[in-house]
């Protein structure tokens, strides 16, 4: 068949794909996507697992290693047989989270971790770099099958050249198909509807092949049967080991493969899907597997020795003749690399964009002003070039690998590669107690040793690592040895890199998570993943309905109050010309609605609460986490109002008491007035009545002479009295002029002590002092304080009240302070009234004896307070006591 | 005003001796009190025509010494003159209440002082 036919009938092919894909998404986008959302359509797209390795390599495998191929479908059966829960989670999961990718997902699920997502990023590349290879490889060999017609199919003339067209041919296909628009969801509806196309393709092809060779080529069901005991392949003994081992890979490989994450998680329209594809899925993959040794049993006994068992799909229907059914067969083939290449790359291309040249980009750009077209551009051209790097890498490992090894070892070095993902993404989903830590650490050791015990070897001795560092170890280290580490040999290759890289992986998951903590994003973020079946129904039980609208004015009015959303909804349901007043739920009103509640509660809460209601998505941490950020502001802001109502009630109190003290000062000052009124009344009557007498009488002249000391007495009580009143109101008011000097405190009591004796009452009054303890000097108003004194001690010799009567006098430094006690012998002053003495006019007895107005002690304390000091009862001393403090250098 | 007994209550030793000056001048006897204390008792006993009280003593207020001795029948009826140095409206009015006959305000012309205590200690009798 001329190879340009062969190339015209894959672009059409192609073209036919491109044509599938392109209705299916625009019935998507014209919401009419009904038919594309079919459980059905899920369980095919879930067949790119099937991929060329699948249609060309399993009977190879066979070929080599009989039944041992069934493992790569053993794996995936007993996950969605067994295990369809744990896809459901991880459904469910990435629905709530809006994942767009596996590095998300695991990215997501540690608190946002970019680190941890271009971890992922870079082993899942890396890992899908063998895998890509394949499909190059058995596209380019069946090109090759056709080309030569001969049945090794090794005769290309230019096979590398054919491998490189082949990759840039899908590198297109794939931009074109998978980047025509940026997504907000990441969804492909056209592209899942195209491979939904190839996977019914594949199926009827390899089914084609396999009902030829059973009734074509053998004789029925019982010949084969026979072939079949009678062929190699029933030799061949089951090792348990790989079996398990493959087994194990397989089932980790279906979890953690980019593109059966993207098409499994990311495309997933309905979580009931998944149990739909739990049985529909294995039943696939049995449909595929059921003539796989059946066709390769008949190409071992009729193909020529040495012909690549890879390709018996192809060579087969040829050497029988069957051109049409090759060309079928050729395009099932096609069909499983192309699809498995297209969903691959745009999955590695979405996290490479997403997790390593977005935020390279947004980081190299920070302070320069860019647009949102900006970013969707960039994102756009990133995933095209991620497209055509994936590629790119996919060719050069075809390259390097020279393009010769069985499709399944291949294969399989991918697998155990992706599946270093798996106790990170297993613990992220079931263990809350993972931690970020734990899962890099668990994946750089994992990606480590597949790295170095099986990637890189995979290239062959002298590849990228030496023969001589295969064979002895790096500098001769015998339990580095690549094949045998920590000296265990006799496993082969792919087993020991398994066992190695997922024990170590596990085990260091393990131990980094026992041991960090997890920050707060991350603890929600495990929370929110591990019990994501316990925070929100399932997605789809809600239905647009009247119901719904009804539910959102509810809502609504519970926000903006029942009038202005029932304004609001009847001014939309005008607007959508409609009678009453529910609007119908349209996204625009909904939207509207959002915008609208979003002024009372912020964006988040709004959004929260819209999606709640409208079922479309779930809530999300994130979303709950801006929600509680929003009540932290409210709440705040609420705070501040109590704040200020507070300060508000303070200053209220404050008002109120300084009211009451003005009112209290008011009523003092009546007081004091009339006080005034009364002592200045009290001597000026007796001035005036004797006055009148001696202006009236004729009296003897020793009357006369007495009643005129009496006016001149008065007369100096009063001068006095008007003398301390002013020196009261000036010094209350702080306005005296002190004159600092400095004395000696003993000569100044002296001098008081000498005063107070002028004063009367003449009696015995002895003064009892410690001369010693009196000598320091004091930097003050020394007529003040003298003053003061001499009040305190005529005051002692006034009133107190003993026989002999005494005064103590004992002065103490106390640091920079003097403090003089004056204590006397005489009953004291009552309790009650020890509080009052130092109040104006509080006289405690008779006046008229004591010669004072009561203002004595209220002028002391006021000098006191000019002085920095103080004068204070102070009480059980037996007499009336007064201590006096001052500090010994007054600061002017 | 001869034969009338005057009880004169203040605490102002200057006061009480220009006041005593001035009724003994006139004819009455006059008997002294510097405190409220034993006021009623030495009231029982003297049973004066009239009393001249000061409002303002040591130790309780002439309104109170007024009240008590109104309390007592025997002492309803005594003409009482009530001397207040602080001669505002309100001590009067206070002073009324309390069952004062007369009040004046210090300081008070002697020739006022006289006449009150003449006129209430005629009207008395």
């Amino acid at each position: 068949m001329p190879f340009n036919i062969l190339v015209a009938v894959s672009l059409t092919y192609v073209a036919v794909l491109f044509g599938v894909a392109f209705v299916a998404e625009r019935r998507a986008i014209g919401g009419r996507a009904g038919w594309l959302r079919l459980p059905l359509v899920y369980t095919l797209s879930l067949s790119i697992y099937c991929t060329a390795w699948t249609f060309y390599g399993a009977v190879g495998y066979a070929a080599r290693s009989g039944l041992e191929f069934l493992t790569i479908y053993l794996g995936p059966t007993l996950v969605f047989v067994g295990w369809w829960w744990v896809l459901r989670k991880l459904v469910r999961i990435g629905r709530a989270q809006r994942v767009t990718s596996i590095a998300d997902l695991i990215s997501s699920r540690y608190g946002k971790s970019n680190f941890l997502g271009v971890v992922v990023t870079v082993i899942a590349v890396l890992a899908a770099t063998p895998y890509i290879a394949l499909q190059l490889q058995s596209v380019t060999l069946s090109f090759g099958v056709f080309a030569s017609d001969t049945p090794e199919g090794w005769a290309v003339p230019d096979q590398g050249a054919t491998a490189l067209w082949v990759a840039a041919g899908l590198a297109l296909f794939t931009i074109l198909f998978g980047t025509r628009n940026l997504d907000a969801n990441e969804r492909h509806h056209g592209i899942v509807m195209a491979i939904a196309v190839e996977a019914v393709v594949k199926l009827i092809a390899l089914l084609a092949v396999g009902l030829f060779v059973v009734w074509g080529v053998a004789g029925g069901v019982a010949d084969i049967l026979a072939r079949i005991d009678a062929s190699p392949i029933a030799d061949w003994e089951l090792k348990p080991g790989r079996w398990a081992g493959l087994t194990f890979v397989s089932a980790a490989a279906i979890l953690t493969l980019p593109r059966m994450f993207q098409v499994m998680v990311v495309e997933n329209a309905d979580e009931r899907h998944v149990a739909t594809a739990s049985w529909a899925f294995p039943l696939y993959l049995m449909l595929m597997s059921l003539f796989v040794v059946p066709i390769a049993v008949v190409g071992l006994s009729i193909m020529p020795e040495g012909s690549n068992p890879d390709l018996f799909v192809l060579t087969i229907p040829l050497s029988q003749g069957a051109g049409k059914l090759a060309l079928l067969a050729f395009l099932g083939g096609f069909s499983s690399a192309t699809s498995m290449v297209i969903v691959a790359a745009i999955a590695l291309s979405t996290m490479v964009s997403n997790h390593i040249v977005t935020p390279l980009w947004l980081a190299l750009r920070v302070g320069s002003a860019r647009a949102p077209g900006d970013v969707r551009g960039l994102v756009l051209m990133s995933r095209r070039l991620s497209i055509a790097a994936v590629l790119a890498l996919g060719y050069t490992y075809y390259h390097l690998s020279g393009g010769s090894a069985a499709l399944a070892s291949i294969g399989l070095i991918s697998f155990v590669g992706v599946a270093q993902v798996l106790p990170a993404m297993m613990g992220g989903i079931y263990w809350r107690g993972a931690t970020h830590v734990g899962a890099a650490m668990g994946l750089i050791t994992g990606f480590a040793i597949w790295l170095y015990c099986l990637f890189l070897p995979s290239f062959g001795p002298n590849g990228l690592l030496s023969a001589r560092l295969i064979a002895e170890g790096p500098f001769g280290i015998d339990w580095l040895r690549p094949h045998a580490l920590f000296g265990i040999t006799g496993l082969d290759p792919l087993l020991h890199a398994l066992l190695w890289s997922m024990l170590l992986n596990t085990g260091a998951f393990l131990i980094g998570s026992l041991s960090s903590f997890p920050g707060p994003m991350e603890r929600l973020q495990g929370v929110a993943f591990v019990n994501i079946f316990d925070q929100s129904s399932g997605p789809g039980s809600w239905t647009r309905s009247a119901a719904e609208a009804e539910d959102l004015l509810s809502m609504s009015q519970r926000i903006l109050g029942a009038e202005e959303a029932q304004r609001f909804f009847q001014a939309q349901a005008t607007a959508q010309g409609k009678a009453g007043l529910l609007p119908d739920p349209t996204p625009d009103f909904i939207a509207r609605l959002e915008r609208q509640l979003a002024g009372s509660v912020g964006a988040a809460t709004s959004h929260a609460m819209i999606a709640q209601l409208s079922g479309g998505t779930t809530v999300s941490v994130q979303d709950l986490i801006a929600v509680a950020g929003e009540a932290q502001q409210i709440k705040e802001y609420s705070a501040q109002l109590e704040a200020k109502s507070e300060e508000l009630a303070r200053t209220a109190r404050a008002l109120r008491e300084a009211n009451e003290k003005l009112t209290e000062l008011s009523v003092q000052k009546d007081g004091f007035l009339s006080q005034i009124s009364h002592e200045l009344r009290t001597p000026m009557t007796s001035i005036r009545a004797f006055s009148e007498i001696l202006m009236e009488s004729d009296l003897p002249e020793d009357m006369r002479a007495k009643y005129a000391g009496i006016i001149h007495d008065e007369t100096r009580r009063l001068t006095r009295l008007l003398d301390d009143l002013l020196d009261l109101s000036v010094l209350e008011n702080r306005k005296v002029q002190l004159n600092i000097g400095v004395a000696n405190l003993h000569d100044i009591l002296n001098k008081a002590i000498v005063a107070a004796s002028n004063t009367r009452p003449e009696r015995m009054f002895v003064v009892q002092r410690d001369a010693s303890t009196e000598h320091m000097p004091v930097f003050t108003d020394t007529d003040r304080l003298l003053q003061v004194f001499i009040n305190v001690i005529s005051n002692a010799r006034k009133y107190c009240d003993a026989e002999r009567a005494v005064l103590r006098i004992e002065v103490k430094k106390r640091g920079g302070q003097a403090q003089i006690d004056f204590i006397d012998n005489g009953s004291g002053i009552p309790k009650k009234v020890q509080a009052l003495i130092f109040e104006k006019f509080a006289r405690l007895t008779d006046t008229s004896h004591a010669g004072g107005a009561g203002l004595g002690l209220a002028i002391c304390r006021e000098i006191m307070a000019n002085l920095g000091g103080s004068i204070e009862y102070l009480p059980g001393q037996g007499g009336a006591a007064f201590r006096v403090r001052l500090p010994l250098k007054l600061s002017a | 005003m001869r034969g009338k007994h005057v009880v004169l209550i203040e605490d102002e030793l200057n006061i009480a001796e220009a006041i005593r000056f001035i009724l003994t001048r006139a004819g009455a006897a006059v008997t002294h009190l510097a405190t409220g204390t034993d006021s009623t008792a030495v009231l029982l006993r003297e049973k004066p025509d009239v009393l001249v009280l000061d409002v303002m003593l040591p130790d309780r207020s002439g309104l109170e010494i007024l009240s008590e001795i109104r309390a007592i029948p025997e002492l309803a009826t005594l003409a009482v003159l009530m001397l207040t140095a602080r001669g505002q409206s309100r001590d009067r009015e206070a002073a009324e209440r309390a069952g004062a006959n007369a009040f004046l305000a210090k300081p008070f012309a002697n020739s006022d002082l006289l006449a009150q205590v003449r006129t209430l200690a005629e009207g008395g009798t």
